[in-house]
């Protein structure tokens, strides 16, 4: 066999066999049970002490909201204020700027809400100490955001009536000591003995073999690349990403960046299992995300490996595929593997230019972003299924002619309110922010933003239109990948997706842990011979019938103006 | 609200100085032990530094191997892609340049013996990399220009390509500055 698809295929299965015992792991550390980590105890301990927290108070769902909100609004005037002032601040050996307002307040949302769009580059945007201390920060501390809402959930979904949902402090602690930070460091040791810089050293300067004279950026980055995939956050340290020689320097660091920002989504669904003890139902939940999977990977990966038809009328030959926006050392099955995966979890980091991927699939990663749950981001792409599952218990029970039941909890309309709100939102949120975009483009292209309208795109044309679309899309997602070509950096596009990103971080955060909330005070109803199984293949198969078709129903019309109409021009 | 602030202000200073201050510093000190001491891992030349092992530089003479071509130029300073989608008129037009051009400085090679790789820009406009077909098609003309022996060229492409990983997994390779030291030291 071809050892580019060994390589993907290797790296799958390496994936799925880690997780497993790595989310019997961290339900143990959910639960409190003894785990090869308790060194760790004295660590949080000290650490509740010093900041005052009692770590076994209840929370019912509006405490544990307003603890994890409060915190998170902290971080964003941290880390707004910090970016702002970074050229005057230490630790910026290039000398590079302080941002602008506008980039700033974009920057410090997308890295708060586990996005990392990044309208800058990290060579020259950014500085050593707001690298570490701002950007790196928030990529632990918003993917622990995730994990602890979810575990939030799981408390909710695991009693039979209860108020407590657990206590933030606690389980976002922990996450960090004992998931995040143990994970980070292996990762990061073994990139950095791969070739990735993590010494704190500035800017090099050397005359390369033909004479000239050429600048290498380098920085504490290994320690970042390890917590931006982990934390399936996504942001470079440098501007070209996971595509750059020093961020993933060879074959292997490829495959350990792809397991670990695969990693822990994958385990949640088992520790979903493991800690809720309903086994069964999280492996059908894992098939149906696993399969959403393969619809979007088997097809992009063919498109990727086959090479530009445009190109092939050009007369040159195409042995390693469609090779714009591409590295040599990963080839086109690994890179389009990467541009699935970094789509369906939020993580968002790019090892190929999305921007010149085939038509579709572009229209595959575009699609990965709007579904949102097949695996998803660190914790939330459990909770974007939920909302789904929902949806889904919510048909199913209308259906058969009965009240809707999940978990032995009556889902009533307050829930299902709460569902079709954040599923709408999506929507809107998408396709309005698409459409403010094309208009400005079409009928003010000569406003004086530090970018016009007129020379936003890099591409004409339907390509064009799939670039805004591409930007919205990502911001929704909370993925962070982009068509890169869009002229990003100025007031309307760092405003508008700055409020698509906090909109469509924390609505689908609070409507799971609200509904899980409500539910979860309700009467128990004990299973009878009536109640619709959420454990059975059949509703794993009606749930992804609700993927589809809510996804369809708001999304086919956006996605026809631009990757089916640019893949039809094509051919 | 209020009671959560004092605890979220604590919570955050202490995480701040374990996840941006001790693990950095122990993954640089860590890093210190790697090749290149963290600080990435440069090639020298008698002595003297002509690049990083792992950053693609720009190639234009004759009597070189070309690296595939870059949209910063192969300035490390930054990195980017085209980001030019695959149906755009004036990138095609500029591939179609590239070809051209090629097919000027190769005497004797046809176009379809060209790998789109030497005619695409990279991701992250610094690969160090060519497949080795992309390497052994620049053989006629480097043996030439240097007046060398075209089975030697290819044994010496042959020498610097590194297998896939384990022999197994992900394509092979040539890294285009290692093979244009070794091909300087041709005698």
């Amino acid at each position: 066999m071809n050892t580019e698809l060994l390589g993907v295929i290797v790296t799958f299965l390496l994936t799925i066999l880690l997780a497993f015992p790595l989310g019997k792991y961290i339900a143990r550390v959910y639960k409190g049970e003894k785990t090869f980590t308790d060194f760790m105890e004295p660590v949080e301990r000290f650490i509740f002490r010093m900041c005052g927290i009692d770590p076994n108070r209840k929370m019912n769902w509006k405490e544990f909201l307003k603890a994890m909100l409060t915190i998170n609004l902290l971080w964003f005037v941290y880390a707004f204020f910090l970016l702002l002032f970074q050229g005057r601040l230490p630790m910026n050996p290039d000398g590079n700027p302080g941002q602008t307002p506008d980039l700033a307040f974009n920057t410090a949302i997308s890295f708060l809400v586990n996005c990392n769009l990044q309208h800058y580059s990290g060579e020259t945007g950014a500085t050593y100490f707001t690298q570490m201390f701002v950007l790196m920060f928030l990529q632990f501390v918003s993917a622990a955001t995730g994990l602890a809402a979810l575990v939030a959930v799981f408390n909710g979904l695991k009693e039979k009536t209860t108020n407590n949902l657990g206590n933030f402090w606690s389980i976002f602690t922990k996450t960090i000591t004992r998931i995040l930070l143990p994970l980070c460091v292996i990762i990061a040791v073994l990139l950095t003995f791969n070739g990735s810089p993590s010494s704190y050293d500035g800017k090099d300067s050397i005359v390369t073999l033909q004479g000239d004279t050429v600048q290498v950026s380098r920085g504490p980055a290994a320690g970042f690349i390890a917590i931006k995939h982990l934390g399936t956050n996504g942001g470079g340290y440098f501007g070209a990403n996971s595509a750059h020689p020093l961020e993933n320097p060879n074959y292997f660091t490829n495959m350990l960046e792809m397991i670990a920002q695969v990693i822990i989504p994958v385990a949640m669904i088992f520790a979903m299992g493991f800690y809720i003890n309903r086994k069964k139902f999280a492996y059908v939940i894992f098939g149906v995300m696993t399969v959403g999977m393969l619809c979007l990977l088997i097809p992009t990966m063919h498109w990727e490996i086959n090479g530009n038809p445009a190109i092939a009328k050009l007369g040159v030959v195409q042995p390693t595929g469609a090779m714009e926006g591409k590295e040599v050392r990963f080839g086109p099955a690994a890179s389009g593997y990467w541009s699935i995966v970094t789509t369906i979890i939020s993580t968002g980091s790019v090892n190929s230019m999305h921007d010149s991927s085939m038509p579709l699939s572009g229209l595959m990663e575009l699609l990965g972003m709007m579904i949102n749950a097949f695996y998803g981001g660190c914790g939330v792409g459990i909770l974007n299924y939920l909302i789904y599952l929902i949806i889904a218990v919510f048909i199913s029970g209308l259906m058969v002619g009965r009240t809707p039941e999940f978990m032995g909890h009556k889902v009533e309309a307050r829930e299902i309110k709460i569902a079709a709100i954040v599923t709408l939102f999506s929507a809107i949120l998408l396709k309005g922010g698409t459409a403010l975009a094309a208009y400005f483009f079409a009928h003010h292209p000569e406003i004086g933003w530090a970018v016009q309208p007129s020379a936003w795109l890099n591409n004409p044309g339907y390509h064009g239109f799939s670039e805004m679309l591409y930007e919205f899309t990502s911001s929704n997602a909370n993925n962070g990948s982009g068509f890169e070509g869009l002229g990003d950096n100025n007031i309307f596009w760092n405003v508008s997706t700055g409020f698509v990103l906090i909109l469509s971080r924390y609505i689908p955060i609070i409507g799971p842990v609200a509904i899980v909330g409500l539910l979860a005070n309700k009467k128990f109803i004990p299973e009878s011979s009536g109640t619709l199984k959420t454990d059975s293949i059949t509703f794993g198969t009606m749930t992804f019938a609700v993927i589809i078709i809510v996804n369809a129903l708001s999304f086919f019309p956006a996605l026809a103006l631009g990757p089916l109409a640019e893949y039809f021009s094509m051919h | 609200m209020k009671k959560y602030i004092l605890p979220s202000l604590k919570l955050t200073l202490v995480l701040i100085i374990l996840c941006s201050i001790i693990y950095p510093v122990f993954i640089a000190m860590v890093g210190k032990l790697s090749p290149g001491q963290g600080r990435g891992k440069t090639v020298s030349v008698n002595g003297k530094v002509v690049g990083y092992a792992n950053i693609g530089q720009k190639f234009t003479e004759d009597k070189y191997f070309w690296g595939r071509p870059s949209a910063v130029d192969y300035n490390a300073a930054g990195s980017a892609g085209s980001n030019k989608g695959p149906t755009n008129p004036d990138y095609l037009k500029t591939v179609q340049d590239r070809i051209d051009t090629f097919l000027v400085h190769n005497p004797g090679i046809r176009k379809e013996e060209i790998p789109a790789e030497l005619v695409t820009a990279s991701g992250s406009g610094l690969d160090p990399d060519l497949s080795p077909a992309a390497a052994k098609v620049q053989v006629k003309r480097i043996a030439t220009v240097r007046k060398l022996d075209e089975n030697k060229l290819i044994g010496l492409i042959d020498q610097h390509t590194e297998r896939p990983l384990l022999g197994l997994l992900g394509p092979a390779k040539v890294n285009v500055l290692q093979l244009n030291i070794a091909l300087d030291e041709l005698k």
